[in-house]
């Protein structure tokens, strides 16, 4: 009984985690038909950014501690909203509607520039920055189970960001005009949308969350040269699971290989990796376009 | 005369919308049949669910009276019946030789061998016979996206019949075609086929071309057949001419045109 | 037209020359040099194997996959199997790769475009991930390749890299020419169509799915063989012959190179191993920025690589 509480709890903070990761990547992918291989370099970006301030803040004793958990957004915000615009003004917008497999290179080159970039902004040693994560303490489950307040914070966050996403896209009109944007591009230039800002503003709010992930992780591993490269192919297996585009499917894909993780982690340890991707590669054997995804027959 | 080609209670629905109405078809051996209707008709929906490409809701799809219902279009092609397409479907960065190369490779039936060349002088021969049938020629050498439009129907349709199917479904054949061109295009392409002695089937919009070549005309309305007969009850058929031809249509000069 | 025709036929006798030219220089140059250019060449073929699925119309994220599985073929064979023949062994590890490609294979010939991009990674990342925590296979250390015999002889000394060096010639030429008619046979023609359209090349009666497999199987044993000469010359394996950052290098060096002509991966490793040697002597921690900063140039401007100088040199001479 308590491994099954363990199994879940974990389950769903490391879903967690995942859907924080993938959502960004999945909302450029479902509005701009990009796959940005560059995610995990903005994760990387967020979670150095925040391990920094947060060390500078607590080396150079500012004040309240909990002004730190405030530092992480804030870390985010800024780095993801920095490079998002630099990236998509800078590059991306010049690449409008080109071969999504181009794209894929384009971005995995951005990847390869954005980690030597990384590694001459912040050096190549581990940053620390494990205070806000000590601060919010533990809660006990029974006799045996501990678990890191700051943990099921996560939890908490990425719930709120999954229905602040919802709501957004579907109960405001500028959600709206996404929407058409995602479904149709042509008749939503043809209708009037502006487009290009359009593209503009989800590269940025996508950079952000992928920066916020790192951000939000970054008490809690230690941050070295790598780290955003370990999450990239994770988050891919998340958001082709879910159907690429789909916020609620990064949630479905997030909470199912979640779950089957920390399954394996719990009972069988060794198959740890073979699980992520044979549920991916499971669901794409059943349905090939994701759980939430919508499939393109060619017309002819 | 036997039958070709039948669909019986053929239904395809997308959402609400439903591109095809419990059509039942019997095409016989022979034939040459023109199929009018306004864009949206269920013309094109028809001709991508008997060739395989698109499964249908429910019914049943005969060729040569064995039910080819969820079949793959390579196989259906394989069995005989081979069509062309609205827009050009062909190899764009290659050349039209090579092109027709492919078709033929394909026709051979066996798997493509990666030892031997696909271009040889007998493959060679045939696409030059081909081409001179269709008059392109000239283009042999060209890459396809450049050939002009004309040309690439023409192709297109040439790649059809490489196979020496029994049955040619064309799905506009002149569409995108300047009018001028569009009876000769006709003209090469109808006299191919009658010389091998295939059965035709043409969507087509301008009905000077329909009248000219064919003995049967289905009209499609908003999924469902209207109607299905010879060329003058079609044409003058109260309903065909509410929902496809108009109210002034000529039909005596139409069919005046006719041989 | 004419100039085009003279040079295709001229490749088969260029390659020959070239590839004699290659062996002849083994006694002459420095060994630093053959040394590179025996990895130069191992990688050329995994990027022929890249290049084969771009011509498909496909890019494999993955192809480290099979260049691990063949280097660490040869490895184990040699360490646990006793095999110390260079023939036996890259026979074994191209084997290997086939076997596991025709289990692939069958699953990912049913995508395209990013997620067959993608999915290649996974299966790469997933080897890794196996050979990281195998502590039997040498987990993230791998181990050593002990030098191989040739048919019973057992070179010594300076011998065994001039003769793996022979041995890396000798192949890629044979490769080459393999690859060169290929290239222009039913199967290569046709899986240039099915990249073109692959829905007419269905509704022409042919299965795009089983020529794609077919592609994705003859790549896998290229890369093979790529991995096994690889492991035999620098005498070592280990689990980063599957990371993807090793597959990235090969989709730059096909990029590089372009994929019109079988010469094209050659030139691009060359170029691209020579680049790597100065940068990481030059600027270490800056290799991966140079990589990705010119990657962008070559997709951006350069999209058909290096060779379409070549072609554009080319087909200026052949209209003035």
């Amino acid at each position: 009984m308590t491994t099954l509480i363990a199994i879940l709890i974990d389950g769903a903070i490391y879903a967690s985690w995942l859907f924080l990761v993938a959502a960004g990547m999945t909302i450029i992918y479902g509005v701009m038909r990009v796959l940005n291989m560059a995610h995990g370099s903005f994760y990387a970006i967020g979670a150095y950014s925040a391990a920094s301030l947060v060390s500078w803040y607590f080396s150079s004793d500012q004040g309240n501690p909990y002004w730190s958990l405030l530092i992480l957004p804030a870390c985010a915000i800024v780095a993801g909203a920095i490079i998002g615009l630099f990236i998509e003004q800078g590059l991306l917008r010049f690449l409008h509607g080109r071969d999504e497999i181009l794209m894929v290179i384009v971005t995995y080159a951005l990847m390869l520039i954005l980690e030597d970039a990384t590694k001459l902004i912040w050096g190549v040693n581990p940053y620390f920055a494990y205070q806000p994560y000590k601060l919010l303490g533990q809660t006990g489950f029974g006799e045996h189970l501990r678990f890191a307040n700051y943990d099921l914070m996560l939890i908490g966050i990425a719930i709120v960001i999954g229905l602040v996403a919802w709501a957004a896209l579907n109960r405001t009109n500028k959600g709206r005009l996404l929407r058409a944007v995602i479904h149709d591009r042509e008749i939503a230039i043809a209708m009037g949308v502006n487009v290009n800002a359009m593209f503009a503003a989800t590269f940025v709010i996508g950079a952000i969350l992928g920066a916020l992930a790192g951000a939000l992780t970054a008490p809690a591993i230690s941050v070295s040269p790598g780290i955003g490269v370990e999450v990239i192919v994770l988050a891919f297996a998340v958001i082709v699971i879910g159907g690429l585009g789909s916020i609620g499917g990064a949630a479905a894909g997030a909470l199912l290989v979640g779950l089957a993780r920390s399954f394996a982690v719990h009972i069988a340890p060794e198959i740890e990796l073979f699980v992520i991707y044979g549920v991916m590669f499971l669901v794409l054997a059943i349905r090939p376009q994701g759980l939430f995804g919508q499939t393109l027959a060619r017309r002819i | 005369m036997s039958s070709i080609l039948e669909t019986r209670g053929l239904t395809r629905t997308f959402g609400a919308v439903v591109a095809a109405k419990e059509l039942n078809v019997n095409i016989l051996k022979g034939e040459v049949v023109g199929v009018i209707g306004s864009n949206g008709a269920g013309k094109t929906t028809f001709i991508n669910m008997v060739t395989g490409y698109l499964p249908p809701s429910s019914g049943d799809i005969l060729f040569d009276g064995k039910s080819v219902l969820g079949r793959k279009s390579r196989d259906i092609t394989r069995m005989g019946m081979a069509r062309s397409f609205q827009v050009a479907q062909l190899f764009p960065k290659l050349t039209v030789m090579e092109n027709a190369l492919v078709a033929l490779v394909a026709a051979e039936g066996t798997q493509p061998s990666f030892l031997r060349r696909l271009d040889t002088p007998k493959r060679r021969d045939r696409a030059d016979a081909i081409f001179a049938e269709f008059g392109v020629s000239r283009y042999r050498d060209a890459l396809v996206s450049t050939v002009p439009q004309g040309v690439r129907k023409l192709v297109d349709i040439a790649m059809a019949l490489v196979s020496r199917p029994r049955m040619l479904l064309l799905d506009e054949p002149t569409s995108g075609v300047s009018s001028e061109e569009k009876f000769a295009l006709m003209d090469t392409v109808m006299a191919v086929v009658r010389q091998h002695g295939v059965t035709v089937l043409f969507v087509e919009h301008d009905m000077e071309i329909v009248a000219r070549y064919v003995s049967r005309i289905m009209a499609f309305y908003s999924g469902e057949i209207i109607a299905d007969g010879p060329p003058r009850s079609v044409l003058g058929n109260a309903k065909v001419q509410e929902f496809v031809v108009g109210h002034h249509l000529n039909v005596n000069a139409v069919l005046g045109a006719t041989l | 037209m004419l100039f085009a025709k003279l040079s295709a036929s001229a490749t088969t006798p260029a390659l020959l020359l070239m590839a004699a030219i290659f062996a002849a220089s083994a006694w002459v140059m420095p060994a630093w040099l053959a040394f590179l250019l025996t990895l130069a060449f191992s990688k050329a073929l995994v990027v022929l194997g890249v290049v084969i699925q771009m011509r498909a119309g496909l890019v494999s994220f993955g192809q480290a996959l099979f260049y691990c599985v063949g280097g660490y073929g040869v490895g184990l064979a040699s360490q646990y199997l006793g095999v110390s023949d260079a023939f036996a062994l890259l026979a074994l590890g191209t084997l290997a790769a086939i076997v596991l490609a025709l289990i692939c294979g069958w699953l990912l010939t049913r995508y395209r475009d990013i997620f067959y991009a993608m999915l290649t990674l996974a299966l790469s990342m997933i080897l890794y991930g196996i050979l990281v925590k195998s502590s039997a296979l040498g987990s993230t250390d791998g181990f050593n390749v002990s030098p191989p015999s040739f048919l019973g002889w057992v070179p010594e000394g300076d011998a065994i890299k001039r003769t793996l060096y022979l041995l890396t010639v000798g192949v890629s030429a044979i490769v080459a020419l393999g690859f060169h008619s290929f290239m222009v046979s039913g199967l290569g023609r046709v899986t240039e169509a099915v990249r073109e359209n692959e829905i007419r090349v269905e509704y022409l009666g042919l299965s795009p799915q089983r020529m794609l497999f077919a592609n994705y199987v003859l790549a896998a044993g290229l890369s093979a063989l790529g991995g096994g000469l690889t492991a035999m010359a620098s005498g070592h394996i280990d689990p980063d012959m599957a990371f993807w950052t090793t597959s990235g290098e090969f989709v730059f060096i096909a990029i590089l190179g372009g994929t019109g002509h079988v010469a094209a991966p050659f030139i691009g490793a060359i170029v691209f191993s020579v680049i790597r040697t100065f940068a990481i002597q030059e600027a270490p921690n800056t290799w991966q920025m140079t990589l990705g900063v010119i990657l962008l140039a070559l997709v951006l401007f350069l999209p058909k690589g290096l060779w379409s100088l070549v072609e554009r040199s080319k087909k200026r001479e052949a209209s003035a």
